[in-house]
């Protein structure tokens, strides 16, 4: 499904500034894979994101989605078949338009010149509907009204419309407040789960990185630490993790922000 | 003042208003939908006029309308190439681009820096003498831009709730999604542009045909004047329906004109449209910043009475 290959990237080589994100990444996925990713600020969680993206040319390496290679591929044309959601809910739809209005973006399909139809007006409010938070009786208003979780979860459905090859996940609850983060993350697990679609998520919390999906990769230092596969996986607590975390690294993982997951 | 005298006066400024609410509307486009601030419209809105007074006086009247239109879109075309393919900031895009065509302008109007319609047939000639003798006779120039304005409205409410219309106004509204999705943004500008040109063309064309002369100096402060009208209409008609916020931008630009109309009469010398136009730009503008400022400033100045 997705491939990468040596993928390697340092920012503002050769002055000051300069930073390895990712050191020879080599990464493979199966179709239907839902790969959990935990690690420290600066790990290069985002980093791999953006270049399975497309949002920069890596230095070395190649990415291969779907039996294609994309490396030189732009951002726009990837994002055909890969959806993504940031943690930004602010990120993902355009405030000034109404929910409808960024609903037919995301539907995509007939040509540049052509309307929404009464037909896809109605599979947008059904779609809303299942979201559950009264959207479908506001298609009307513009998306900036909304609360930054109702945001969420229309960028989640909007990502989702047309099914992706592959669903990027950045921190997509971690801007928002604890009860509303449940119900997107509870959302996003049913829209994966129906679609069967190949999801990868960055998390902080480690223990849902241990609940959701059927695969955790640790990063660190630009590198994938650990890998655990379904059954290394199974039985595992946040100790253990941190333990592992402990003996690749040789220090302690000791990032609040990841402890908030402990229970 | 008799009665027919201020109806010459509105009707003028009527006209002046409808026609020049074509660049309005041009704007209501690339600045409004699109959140490019396209400097080149004063020599866009030129290049119409001039192009379109040379395929009039060539004998084409009916031709000069689409010649100027597509002499725009080439304008708003480049101009795009410039912000989206090398890399130049769109202001400074904008202002080279108005800058290349006041050589451009003079070079189409055959070294010179003036051209006379007095004896050419034009689009408002023809219809002069298509109403004669009708109860419409003498509206012609009304008549010719309200029609090219309501064309461009309903064009605008149609094109802009199209597919490629919206991913026009999600390039404006937020550029961080654009950028993530499958929308290529290069070429929604690109396109954004060149319609709005082809607007300014129209509009630069019109002017001149009904002022039966082009000069050099047509378009220059064009575009904040647009953007005046612009800004009054939106404080009129903000919010709504694409179709509402551009009749908004429309009735913007008359009341401008009118208000202006009417500053003349009261003495106002004519050179100081211009600055009437920049400092309406700055209260526009300004006016909602200093407005989001005034509970800090007044919290500051209670401070101060406090003694604190």
């Amino acid at each position: 499904m997705l491939t990468l290959k040596n993928i390697s990237k340092t920012f503002n080589p050769g002055t000051v500034n300069e930073k390895t994100a990712l050191t020879g990444v080599d990464l493979h996925l199966e179709k239907g894979d839902f790969v959990t990713i935990i690690g420290a600020n600066g790990a290069g969680k985002s980093t791999l994101f953006n270049a399975i993206a497309g949002s920069f040319l890596p230095d070395t390496g190649t990415i291969t989605l779907d039996g294609k290679d994309v490396t030189f591929q732009p951002e726009f044309m990837r994002a055909k078949s890969i959806g993504r959601l940031f943690q930004d809910p602010m990120r993902g739809s355009a405030p000034g338009m109404t929910i409808e209005e960024n609903l037919a973006l995301a539907a995509g399909g007939g040509g540049w010149l052509s309307h929404v139809s009464k037909a896809e007006k109605a599979a947008f409010r059904d779609k809303l509907a299942l979201l559950n938070m009264g959207l479908e009786d506001r298609m009307r208003q513009p998306v900036g009204l909304l609360s930054g979780g109702q945001r969420q979860a229309l960028t989640l459905l909007m990502a989702t419309m047309v099914p992706p090859k592959l669903l990027l996940l950045d921190e997509h609850t971690a801007a928002l407040d604890p009860g509303t983060a449940e119900k997107v993350l509870s959302l996003t697990q049913d829209i994966v789960r129906e679609g069967g679609l190949t999801c990868m998520m960055i998390t902080h919390n480690m223990s849902s990185a241990l609940e959701l999906g059927n695969r955790t990769l640790m990063m660190d230092s630009g590198r994938i630490l650990l890998d655990l596969k379904q059954d290394q996986r199974k039985g595992l607590t946040v100790d253990d993790l941190l333990r592992m975390f402990k003996e690749n690294v040789g220090k302690a993982l000791d990032n609040d922000r990841m402890l908030l997951g402990v229970r | 003042m008799s009665l027919s005298a201020i109806w010459g006066l509105v009707q003028t400024a009527l006209e002046l208003g409808l026609t020049c609410s074509l660049t309005v509307l041009a704007l209501f486009l690339s600045y409004s939908m699109l959140n490019v601030c396209d400097l080149s419209t004063d020599g866009c809105f030129t290049l119409g006029a001039t192009v379109g007074a040379v395929v009039a006086i060539a004998g084409h009247p009916y031709l000069s309308i689409p010649a100027a239109m597509a002499a725009g879109v080439l304008s708003g075309f480049i101009t795009a190439v410039l912000q989206t393919r090398m890399g130049i900031d769109s202001l400074l895009a904008g202002i080279i681009v108005n800058t290349g065509l006041y050589s451009v302008n003079i070079a189409v109007m055959g070294k010179s820096s003036l051209l006379n319609m007095n004896k050419t047939e034009t689009v408002f000639t023809r219809f002069h003498a298509l109403l004669e003798n009708t109860p419409l006779a003498g509206c012609q120039d009304l008549l010719i831009a309200l029609a090219a304005v309501a064309l461009v409205i309903v064009f605008l409410a149609l094109f802009l709730r199209t597919r490629l219309g919206l991913a026009i106004r999600a390039t404006g509204n937020n550029p961080d999604m654009v950028r993530s999705s499958s929308i290529n943004p290069i070429f929604t500008t690109t396109v954004g542009l060149c319609v709005a040109n082809a607007f300014t063309g129209l509009s630069g064309c019109l002017l001149a045909q009904s002022q039966k002369s082009v000069n050099i100096d047509i378009g220059s402060g064009m575009v904040t004047l647009a953007l005046a009208s612009l800004l009054i209409g939106q404080t009129f008609m903000g919010r709504g329906s694409i179709a509402k916020r551009a009749v908004g931008v429309v009735l913007g630009s008359i009341i401008f004109r009118l208000v202006y109309t009417i500053a003349l009469r009261l003495n106002m010398p004519a050179f100081m449209l211009k600055l009437v136009s920049s400092v309406i730009v700055i209260i526009a503008i300004a006016g909602p910043y200093f407005k989001s400022q005034l509970p800090m400033l007044r919290r500051r100045m209670a401070a101060g009475k406090e003694g604190r």
